[in-house]
């Protein structure tokens, strides 16, 4: 794959926001390889259906693992990989509507089992791939192809939901700039427990919002996106969920809390329990 | 009168502990030597409702379980009046005497089961007062309940001896009141103690051991009835390093997680019932498409949508063999006995990782719960098949074209060399994703051609040249088996051929079926699913159906398949 399939189906649009996504991922894996000294055979890439999850087949240099499977169930998929294979770096790729629609259901287990892999969210707030339909991340009144008068829903706030529902690292950022952006990625892979980095990648051809987010600061317009303060404190919960209250789109650390994963009690569970032969299962049912 | 085997049922409500009863009694049977088969109904709700338990108890290994009932305990009015009629001719009622009374002159006498516990000092053992009724009945030696009695109870506790006293002397006054009705519904042939090891194991006991011996590293589920023992079974056997059992949040997280543990080097396996084979069929088109080895089990429930939840079918045979949208078979094994569910268990993951894909095991509720003594399987005997991984070069190219005639190309496990993307999309040889025709063809016979892998499964093929052949499929075989026999012994021209692979189907059942000029297949649902499947194929198929949630009894089907034979012959 490093060298690219002339029989490829898919390319990004010029200037969609998961390019820059893609070199900071690659930045990222490569520094917890040379970090964890483990080849890249030990990155598995799980990617959801979209613009974004096809990350997993675009990927240049050394080739990680990929699974690219069915739409909305990337969780599930790294659960079944990093609770059988521990050892295994897993990261997801997905959209907004892939993560937060019809994925939605998986989150909040996931944050529950604090199950240890690392989401890399591409939020665009619509779906690029289907050709620009309304997502969950889509604002109220947004004309999209298939809200043609408008969108009747409140968008939903992926940081609060993750608050709220236990994810134990969360990281907001966008696309722009790709170095940053790879220290959370890193970061999040580093943290034991489940971690969202949340990317603002914006969708040129159907929701253009790099204006938006960085604002026309020459013109005295002021963007979206605004940086964390140095002195929020990300391991305090309420401070997490007072800093996002406040309009825009948070750029840096919000939360992160360590705590057991779902393979530390996992384990606990192996220590207390003896293991049983399968002839001494099978004893047990002697008449 | 000489037997050669009875039905003993205890009715009445749950939590009344009948199925402890039949157990009770199966238990002390089988040490005497005897063959024996449990079966219960239970009702949806948690505490209380009609349910019943029973127990076949045959000096020959029991096929199904039964036509009528030989003594029926019934512990209320209300069991009373709706399993009397199950009875066989002579058969006898015990009542519950403390409960209801019935009037003079039928073939029943009551009991009062616990006031004579009571008497012995040990409220508990009321069970053993009714044991000891029913043994009587059936002239079964008292000295093996005792020895169950004695085994049952010994747990090392200081009262272990009251214990045992005061359960024997229940038995003995038990046998007393049925002595004095005097009543007797015959004597059981004497046993003819195996020489081989025994277990006495459910079919779903027995899927869960067969899966393990074949070396069954990962398994999650969502509890749904009549699997949900499956789940519970794991999560207290499928422990230690590397082992991995857990209960997610859905069937659409249960098959995606053995999707990623199958994908990540796993044996992996889930368990579930119709409405979780629905939501799995996106995944099970998933794992096909790109080649993950994993198994589901299906023990079938009635459907569709919430259905029968307790009760008896055979109706999901077409949504697991299509049960993804496109160009998929999935590869089917339905076992027909406690003893088959176990080796086709250990059969479906071998199978799963020789041909890398999902394979299917189908059981039904009827096969799930019902206990049975059967020989030891023999683990040292049982194939262990492990992945085919790939160690060469990086650039493997995962997918190539395939007919068949060479090894099948290795598999690339995270971690180690050949990294590749497994895709669901249509992909190239490398994993990428591709709507080239070529490869569309390419990939698609790569995909049918691995079912030409899968042998090995158990099938029997007799009188194949008979006018008519009786072909079941699944937990009917048992009861269609014992019809079988019993048309033999009547010297109707008929044969016989079973298969518990049902996709694919072994070359020589295909031509053996494909000969028969009239192909009978009992089956627990409305349309004949598998004999349409048959039809398909050109065989001469069709269905004797059943569809009111309980399985066939030999003597319906021996009724059906005479009145066939009449038809025939007035032709
Ligand atoms: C079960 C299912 N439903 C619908 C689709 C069609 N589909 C493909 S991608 C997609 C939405 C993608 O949106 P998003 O996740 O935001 O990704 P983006 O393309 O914006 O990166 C949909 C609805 C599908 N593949 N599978
Ligand atoms: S449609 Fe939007 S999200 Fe998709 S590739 Fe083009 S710009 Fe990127
Ligand atoms: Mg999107």
């Amino acid at each position: 794959m490093s060298k690219r399939n002339p029989e490829y189906d898919f390319v990004w649009c010029p200037g969609c926001g998961d390019f820059g996504v893609r070199r900071a991922l690659e930045f990222a894996l490569q520094d917890y390889i040379t970090e964890h000294e483990k080849p890249h055979s030990h990155n598995v890439i799980v990617a959801g259906i979209g613009c974004s999850g096809n990350m997993v087949h675009l990927i240049e240099g050394d080739q990680p693992f990929g699974i690219h499977g069915i739409h909305g169930r990337t969780l599930p998929i790294a659960l079944g990989i990093k609770s059988s294979r521990p050892d295994l770096n897993t990261v997801i790729v997905a959209g907004d509507g892939d993560f937060l629609s019809i994925g939605a259901e998986h989150i909040g287990p996931a944050a529950q089992r604090n199950l240890d892999v690392t989401c890399v969210i591409m939020d665009n707030g619509v779906y690029g791939l289907t050709k620009g339909q309304s997502s969950p991340t889509s604002d109220i009144g947004m004309i999209t192809t298939s809200t043609p008068h408008g969108k009747i829903e409140v968008p939903v706030s992926p940081l609060n939901h993750y608050l709220t529902v236990g994810v134990s690292y969360i990281a907001s950022y966008y696309s722009s700039k790709p170095k940053i952006l790879a220290k959370f990625i890193k970061e999040a892979m580093d943290h034991r427990g489940f971690s969202i980095v949340h990317v603002q990648s914006p969708c040129t051809t159907y929701n253009d919002t790099y204006d938006l987010l960085k604002g026309k600061p020459r013109e005295g317009i002021p963007g979206l996106a605004w940086d964390i303060p140095d002195d929020h404190d990300p391991n305090d919960l309420s401070c997490a969920l007072n800093l996002i209250q406040k309009p825009g789109i948070p750029l840096g650390l919000i939360y992160k809390m360590e705590g057991k994963t779902l393979e530390d009690r996992q384990q606990e569970i192996r220590n207390k329990v003896s293991e049983k032969t399968v002839e001494s299962t099978l004893s047990e049912y002697l008449i | 009168m000489q037997k050669k085997d009875f039905v003993i049922r205890f009715a009445g409500e749950g939590g009344q502990g009948l199925v402890t009863s039949a157990d009770a009694l199966a238990r002390a049977a089988t040490s005497a030597g005897y063959f024996t088969q449990t079966f219960s109904t239970f009702p949806s709700q948690i505490m209380g409702g009609p349910a019943s338990s029973q127990v076949r108890i045959s000096t020959s290994p029991v096929l199904s379980s039964g036509d009528g009932v030989d003594v029926l305990v019934a512990l209320n009015q209300y069991a009373y009046d709706h399993h009397e009629q199950d009875l066989v001719e002579n058969g006898v009622t015990i009542y519950n005497a403390e409960e209801y009374t019935l009037p003079d002159g039928g073939n029943y006498f009551g009991i009062k089961a616990d006031e004579i516990a009571k008497s012995t000092g040990n409220a508990r053992a009321a069970n053993m007062v009714t044991i000891g009724a029913v043994a009587n009945l059936i002239d079964f030696s008292l000295t093996e309940v005792d020895n169950f009695i004695k085994k049952r109870f010994n747990r090392g506790r200081d009262n272990d001896s009251e214990i045992i006293r005061a359960n024997i002397q229940s038995v003995r006054l038990g046998a007393e009141v049925a002595s004095q009705s005097g009543f007797s519904v015959g004597k059981l042939d004497n046993p003819v103690k195996p020489d081989y090891e025994q277990i006495m194991v459910t079919g779903n006991s027995a899927i869960s051991l067969g899966a393990l011996s074949a070396g069954l590293d990962y398994y999650v589920g969502y509890p749904i009835s009549p699997a949900t023992t499956i789940l519970v079974w794991m999560e207290n056997n499928l422990i230690g390093s590397n082992k991995f059992a857990y209960q997610v949040s859905s069937e659409i997280e249960s098959i995606n997680a053995i999707i990623g543990a199958g994908y990540a080097g796993k044996k992996a396996m889930t368990a579930t019932a119709g409405p979780g084979i629905a939501l799995m069929s996106e995944g099970l088109g998933l794992a096909w498409m790109a080649e993950i080895p994993l198994v589901v089990v299906d023990v079938q429930r009635g459907g569709p949508a919430t259905g029968l939840p307790t009760k008896s079918e055979q109706s999901d045979l077409f949504a697991c063999m299509h049960p993804a949208h496109g160009d998929v078979k999935i590869p089917i094994l339905a076992p027909g006995s406690v003893e088959e569910c176990f080796y086709a268990a250990a059969l479906a993951v071998n199978w799963a990782e020789r041909y890398q894909g999902p394979v299917i095991l189908m059981s039904e509720m009827a096969q799930a719960d019902r206990g049975e003594n059967i020989p030891k399987p023999n683990l040292d005997k049982i194939k262990v098949e492990s992945r085919n991984v790939y160690s060469g070069d990086n650039g493997f190219k995962r997918y190539q074209s395939w007919d068949g005639t060479n090894e099948l190309t290795p598999m690339p496990i995270p971690g180690g060399s050949g990294a590749y993307v497994a895709n669901g999309s249509e992909h190239d040889e490398i994993g990428d994703t591709t709507h080239l025709p070529i490869h569309h063809i390419r990939l698609t016979e790569r995909r049918f051609n691995k079912l030409k892998l899968l042998d090995g499964a158990h099938y029997e093929i007799e009188n194949e040249n008979s006018q008519l052949i009786i072909s079941p499929w699944g937990s009917s075989k048992g009861p269609s088996r014992e019809a079988y026999e019993r048309l033999l012994d009547d010297n109707y021209d008929i044969g016989w051929i079973y298969s518990v692979a049902l996709n694919p189907i072994p070359e020589e059942v295909f031509e053996a079926l494909k000969k028969s000029k009239c192909v009978l297949v009992p089956e627990l649902n409305y349309q004949g699913q598998w004999s349409s499947l048959l039809r398909q194929d050109g065989i001469k198929a069709q269905s004797i159906i059943k569809y009111d949630g309980t399985p066939f009894k030999p003597g319906e089907l021996v009724k059906e398949i005479t009145n066939i034979f009449d038809t025939v012959r007035k032709k």
